[in-house]
C-alpha cells in the first residue's frame, strides 16, 4: 500500500465548555437549529391557498392516502430557519478565508448586479435564439476573452465545474486518440501533488493512473516522467503553477516530452489565477485546460448550484469539442447543437444545454471591469500577497520550499511544530477561535503536516497584517507550551471537534419523524 | 510472518498466503473506515492492486505482495472496518491467495528487518 503518513486525528475531544449559562440552555444570538422537519408539524402550513378547481375524485385510485410529510412554516419561521443557518458558516464576506488551492476570493458585487439584469436572469434554455441574442453575444465574447487569456483556439463553455471540465479534457483526449488510430493507450500519468480529481477523473474514463515522482523542490521530476512516456500513456495531467504553490519550471519540456510521446498535455487550470495575463498555456504547450471561473474570474464557489468550469482547447483537440458553442453568422449568433457538418468529430455534450448563464455573465464583468491590464495585476497581487505572507510568517513557522518565491500560495511543513506534541490539525483549530477560517491542511500529501495559504489578490495589506498577526501569536503561543489553547480548539465555535469516524463509519443519511416522537410522516426508508 | 516495505504482511500455511497490512500501517492510516477486499478468483501478481483502504484522511490501495489466486477475501471487513485498526495483524486480514511461488514469500523481509526498516522512515 502507498503510506499516507500524514495522518490526522479525528476523534472528538472531550468539550470543556466554561463560563457562564442562560436560564434556558441558549447561547445568546447564537441559536442551535434544529431540522426544519423538525421545526415545523406537517399538520400545519403557513400559506393559505384558495380551493382548486379539482378535488381528488379526479385521481380516482392515485390519491395519496397519507399526510406528505412536509414541514409547515410562516414566512419568519423559514426565514429564520435559513438566516441561522448560514450563521454557522463562516464566509469569504466575514473575514479572510485562506484556504489554500481553492482560492476564496471576493465576490464582487457588480457581478451580482448584472447577473441578475433581467435580459440575463430570466431566460429559459429553450426560449428561440432569435428572442436571446444579447445571451449568446455574451457566450462568445466570454469564448473569446478565454481563448485570448489561454491562447488556444477553441473553448467548450458547458462543463459545471472544474473536474467536470477535467472530464470533458479527457473525453476530447481519449476521441482524439480514437480517430488517430491510438485508441489503445491506456494509461495517464499524474504528478503525487496532484488534485484529487485528476486520478479520479482519469479512472472514471477508464484510464489507469500511474505517479510521476516529484523533485526535491516541488517539481515534476522529470527524468521520472520520461521513463514513463510509454507508448501506451494517453496523456499527462499536471497543474501549473501545482499544488505546491510553485511554478512547474520545467513545463515546456514536460509539454515537448508529452507530445513526443504521442500523448496529450492536460492541464489542470485550478490556479491560473497566478499566471493570467501573463502567462498563456496555448504557448507552454497543453492540449486541454479547465478554468475555474470562480477562482480566477471571481464567481462564487458553487455559483448557487451549477457552477462553471470551461474548457479551452489546442488545435489538435478542438475538432473533438462537445457541443454546444456559440457561431457568429448573418443574421446573428446561434448555438451549434448537433454534431454533424462542422461539428461532426465532436464527442458528444457535456450537458443538456449550453452551460450556467449565471457564471458566464459574471465571470465576464469581472474580465470588462477590470480590463486586460487589471487582469494581469490580478495575477501579480495574488502572488505578491502569498510571498508577503511567506515572508511575514518565515520566522516562526517552516516553509516547506524555502528557496526562492511562491506563486499565489505559501506552503508550510510542520517541522516548527516538532517537539510541542501540537498536530497541524490543532493549530488550525486554533485558528478559529482568532476568527480565521483554517487553511488547507495535510494537502498536498507530499508535505508532512502541510500547512497551505491562499490569501488571493482580494485581501488588503491591513488585512493580512493582522492574519499574519494572529499566526505569529498563535505560533509563539504553540512553542511557549500553552498546549491546551490548541487540543481544546476551537473555544468559540458553535461545535467543537466533530467525529468523523463515526460519520463516516455510520452516517446518518436520513431523518425520521418518528425518531424524535414526532408526527409520524411517511417519509422514505433509509 | 514477513513484510514488504508497502506495510503489507504476509503468513503462510501450506501454499495459501495471508495478506494485511501492518500495526505501524494501519496506526499510519488512522480510523479505518471502509475496506474494499477482492473475490475469489482473481489473479494476481506481484504489486498489482489487491484491496482498498480508506480512512478518514485517506484512500491507499494494498498491493499484492506475492502473485497467485485469491481464495477468500475477507467478508467481515465490509460490516467492521475498524478491525483493521484493531487487530490489524490477525482478525483484521484482507485476502488470502494461493500463492504460485513460494520463493517470493521467502524473499519478503522478515520482522527484525521489517523492524530496521521503520527505523529508517
Amino acid at each position: 500500500m502507498t503510506m499516507q503518513n500524514v495522518g490526522r486525528p479525528t476523534r472528538p475531544q472531550a468539550a470543556t465548555q466554561s463560563g457562564h449559562t442562560s436560564l434556558t440552555g441558549a447561547r445568546g444570538l447564537l441559536q442551535d437549529e434544529a431540522l426544519i422537519f423538525e421545526l415545523g408539524g406537517w399538520d400545519k402550513t403557513g400559506v393559505d391557498l384558495a380551493p382548486g378547481d379539482h378535488d381528488a375524485s379526479d385521481l380516482g385510485d392515485l390519491v395519496r392516502a397519507a399526510p406528505i410529510g412536509l414541514p409547515g412554516l410562516s414566512e419568519p419561521e423559514a426565514v429564520r430557519h435559513y438566516v441561522r443557518l448560514s450563521q454557522k458558516n463562516h464566509a469569504i464576506d466575514l473575514a479572510l478565508y485562506p484556504l489554500g488551492s481553492c482560492t476564496m476570493k471576493h465576490n464582487p458585487r457588480l457581478n451580482e448586479k448584472m447577473a441578475r439584469l433581467a435580459g440575463f436572469a430570466d431566460l429559459h434554455p429553450l426560449a428561440p435564439q432569435s428572442t436571446v441574442q444579447g445571451a449568446l453575444a455574451l457566450m462568445d465574447r466570454l469564448a473569446h476573452w478565454l481563448k485570448t487569456l489561454t491562447g488556444m483556439p477553441a473553448v467548450a463553455l458547458s462543463p459545471k465545474a472544474g473536474a467536470h471540465g477535467e472530464l470533458c479534457g479527457l473525453l476530447a483526449i481519449r476521441a482524439a486518440h480514437e480517430a488517430n488510430g491510438q485508441g489503445h493507450r491506456r494509461t495517464v500519468l499524474v504528478p503525487t501533488s496532484a488534485h484529487g480529481t485528476n486520478p479520479a477523473t482519469a479512472a472514471f474514463v477508464g484510464y489507469s493512473v500511474v505517479e510521476i515522482a516529484q523533485t526535491d523542490d516541488g517539481r515534476v521530476d522529470i527524468t521520472d516522467l520520461a521513463a514513463k512516456l510509454s507508448p501506451d500513456v494517453a496523456a499527462i495531467m499536471v497543474t501549473n503553477p501545482n499544488t505546491c504553490g510553485l511554478f512547474e519550471r520545467d513545463v515546456i519540456e514536460i509539454g515537448r516530452l508529452t507530445h513526443e510521446a504521442g500523448a496529450y498535455f492536460y492541464c489542470d487550470g485550478a490556479n491560473f489565477n497566478a499566471i493570467v495575463g501573463r502567462v498563456r498555456p496555448g504557448d507552454l504547450g497543453v492540449d486541454a485546460m479547465h478554468i475555474n471561473l470562480h477562482k480566477t474570474f471571481s464567481t462564487p464557489h458553487g455559483g448557487g448550484g451549477p457552477g462553471a468550469g470551461p474548457v479551452v482547447l489546442s488545435a489538435a483537440l478542438a475538432p473533438f469539442a462537445p457541443a454546444p458553442w456559440v457561431v457568429a453568422g448573418e443574421g446573428g449568433f446561434k448555438l451549434v447543437e448537433e454534431t454533424t457538418d462542422e461539428a461532426a468529430q465532436g464527442f458528444g455534450r457535456m450537458s443538456a444545454f449550453h452551460g450556467q448563464m449565471g457564471m458566464f455573465v459574471r465571470a465576464y464583468a469581472y474580465m470588462l471591469s477590470h480590463g486586460s491590464d487589471g487582469l494581469r495585476q490580478v495575477a501579480e497581487d495574488a502572488v505578491l500577497n502569498a510571498n508577503y505572507i511567506k515572508a511575514k510568517l518565515s520566522p516562526v513557522m517552516t516553509p516547506a520550499f524555502p528557496d526562492g518565491p511562491c506563486m499565489h500560495e505559501a506552503l508550510f511543513d510542520d517541522t516548527w511544530l516538532e517537539g510541542t506534541d501540537i498536530t497541524t490539525l490543532d493549530f488550525a483549530k486554533a485558528m478559529i477561535d482568532e476568527g480565521f477560517h483554517p487553511m488547507t491542511m495535510y494537502f498536498p500529501l507530499v508535505v508532512h503536516g502541510a500547512m497551505l495559504i491562499e490569501p488571493t489578490e482580494t485581501e488588503s495589506k491591513l488585512e493580512l497584517d493582522r492574519f499574519c498577526d494572529a499566526l505569529t501569536a498563535l505560533a509563539q503561543a504553540a512553542k511557549g507550551g500553552d498546549v491546551e489553547r490548541f487540543k481544546g480548539a476551537p473555544y468559540l465555535a458553535p461545535l467543537r471537534r466533530l467525529d468523523e469516524t463515526q460519520a463516516a463509519r455510520k452516517p446518518r443519511l436520513t431523518w425520521r419523524p418518528d425518531d424524535k416522537g414526532v408526527s409520524p410522516a411517511p417519509l422514505a426508508a433509509e | 510472518m514477513r513484510f514488504t516495505k508497502d506495510h503489507e504482511w504476509v503468513t503462510l500455511e501450506g501454499d495459501v498466503a495471508t495478506v494485511g497490512i501492518t500495526a505501524y500501517a494501519a496506526e499510519q492510516l488512522g480510523d479505518v473506515v471502509f475496506v474494499e477486499v477482492p473475490e475469489a478468483g482473481k489473479a494476481v501478481k506481484t504489486g498489482d492492486n489487491l484491496a482498498v483502504v480508506e480512512s478518514v484522511k485517506a484512500a491507499s490501495d494494498i498491493y499484492a505482495p506475492v502473485s497467485g489466486e485469491v481464495i477468500e477475501g475477507n467478508a467481515g471487513l465490509g460490516d467492521a472496518p475498524e478491525t483493521v485498526n484493531d487487530q490489524p495483524e490477525k482478525a483484521g486480514w484482507f485476502a488470502k491467495i494461493k500463492i504460485a511461488d513460494q520463493a517470493e514469500y521467502e524473499a519478503l523481509m522478515d520482522r527484525a528487518a521489517y523492524e530496521d526498516f521503520l527505523q529508517s522512515l
